[in-house]
């Protein structure tokens, strides 16, 4: 059954203090660096980006342990690095060697197709992709301590992700609406646990921090997820995949913050380098998809 | 409960847990609203500074003016409250690594000085002057007050280390009393705006 714990409410109260701010996707000390000087909140340590996974195929693992090492040794803000759905082992060995979070992530190639990870028994907290309520209270009810929608990673276009965090906000809305005996109904419907349906009933937001992810490119889309109700942003291939990383990472780190100023979003967006070319995700193959992995 | 000719008091919402302080504020009935920029500081009775990461306020600090802001509130004599990393930025010294700061409370404080996440803890304290009861604290990656000066006054230990002090009108906590329940803190903060 969820419980706000004591362990809970530190795994919460490390993404309470990540809130308003920007995680950037690295794969080297020195990109670390370049986050953190930018203003990242935390970085998040991968082999590769997203759309270098996308395009070179492969199965795609944990990060290696010497350049998570390295990551965490250049940088003071908090590093999290990404586990395959369901490698509990990964996860094992990433909160050993001391992550702050471990994302266990659709970017990477699902070792278990079945279940996701149990993220009760561990002492560093999770944060997972969800595509609409229903997913987010499935991985809550495992122990997540942070959401963020999956867009589509590596695509470098922000419609998924869009479709994600609207698909949340308002199905937290529309549930808000009802009367207590409709809710057995909704948790049957969204496949999710009872009691996490009431907690989102009783509260109008989920019992944990909601953040956005996938497909983020620019200091608008940034804002533009902010605004629609998400909590932070990680931006992953987004930052490295364009001319001038460390620009574009300083300017999605004040619209995000300004998210609500149009003055200030215009001049995080002016003189910017070439954002990432970016992929009509409409295009792609259903199989080429990263949203649909885990469920 | 009330501030002085009804003035909000700023909660500086650049990044960090802000909601969470302005939650608190608002289970005391405190008025509040948040700073995003220097002008948002005109009128504001008082200043609470979250936590999160200090680097990232920083940057916002020296780019867009809000460190002198802030300077500015402290020298009219406005409180100022900072948790973890709001304590990180008041301080006189900062340590691993050095890093910029406001310099207004005579302390040497240490960052990430418990270790990583998997090291930040839920504790009891004291803070005798303040409660007769232990305090709730939360630690999350937080400093350690290494050095506190000679008219800094120590409100609150935990472990024997010094967790909550204070110089004149600024308090500085290094665990996070706005995660918790426990308006301890708060109230004797909106108690220091009426001085």
């Amino acid at each position: 059954m969820w419980q706000y714990d004591e362990q809970m409410k530190l795994k919460v109260g490390l993404a309470e203090m990540l809130k308003g701010g920007v995680i950037m996707d690295v794969t080297t000390a020195e990109q670390a660096k370049i986050a953190e000087d930018a203003g990242a909140c935390a970085v998040m340590a991968l082999e590769r980006v997203p759309a270098d996974i996308r395009k070179e195929g492969g199965v795609a693992r944990m990060a290696s342990i010497r350049i998570i090492k390295q990551i965490m040794e250049a940088v003071t803000i908090p590093v999290m690095a990404k586990a395959r759905i369901g490698h509990f082992v990964e996860a094992q060995v990433l909160e050993s060697i001391g992550v702050d979070y471990v994302d266990e992530s659709e970017v990477l190639t699902p070792a278990d197709e079945e279940h996701h990870i149990n993220k009760w028994p561990f002492k560093v907290p999770f944060v997972c992709g969800a595509r609409n309520l229903g997913e987010a209270l499935r991985r809550i009810g495992e122990g997540a301590a942070m959401i963020r929608t999956k867009g589509e990673a590596g695509s470098g276009n922000i419609v998924e992700a869009v479709r994600h965090v609207r698909a949340i906000v308002s199905e937290i809305r529309l549930i808000g609406t009802l009367r207590e005996d409709e809710l057995m109904a909704k948790a049957k419907e969204h496949g999710a646990p009872y009691e996490l349906i009431q907690y989102v009933h009783l509260h109008g937001k989920l019992p944990v921090p909601n953040f956005s992810a996938g497909g983020i490119a620019t200091p608008a889309d940034a804002a533009l997820v902010m605004q629609l109700g998400a909590e932070a942003c990680f931006v992953g291939s987004g930052i490295f995949k364009s001319s001038d990383p460390e620009k574009r990472a300083k300017a999605i780190v004040r619209a995000t913050t300004h998210f609500n100023e149009a003055a200030v979003v215009a001049e995080c967006c002016e003189e910017l380098g070439e954002a990432m070319r970016g992929i009509d995700v409409a295009k792609l193959d259903p199989k080429e998809m990263l949203q649909t992995r885990g469920w | 409960m009330k501030t002085p000719n009804n003035r909000p008091v700023g909660v500086l919402a650049i990044q960090g847990d802000f909601e969470r302080h302005a939650k608190m504020l608002e289970r005391i009935g405190a008025p509040w609203e948040l700073v995003k920029h220097a002008s948002d500081l005109e009128g504001v009775g008082g200043l609470i500074m979250p936590g999160g990461e200090s680097t990232t306020m920083l940057k916002f600090f020296a780019n867009e003016g809000l460190g002198a802001a802030v300077r500015q509130l402290a020298a009219e004599g406005k409180p100022i409250f900072g948790t973890c990393a709001g304590a990180i930025l008041l301080a006189r010294e900062v340590l691993n690594p050095p890093q910029d700061h406001l310099d207004l409370i005579d302390i040497t404080i240490e960052r990430n000085a418990y270790g990583r996440q998997i090291d930040s803890s839920v504790r009891g304290g004291d803070c005798p002057e303040l409660s007769d009861r232990p305090v709730e604290m939360v630690f999350i990656r937080a400093p350690i007050i290494r050095r506190v000066g000679d008219n800094v006054r120590v409100l609150g230990r935990c472990d024997g280390l010094p967790v909550l002090v204070e110089q004149g009108s600024i308090l500085a906590a290094t665990f996070h009393p706005e995660l918790t329940e426990d308006e301890t803190i708060h109230r004797y903060f909106l108690k220091k705006l009426s001085h």
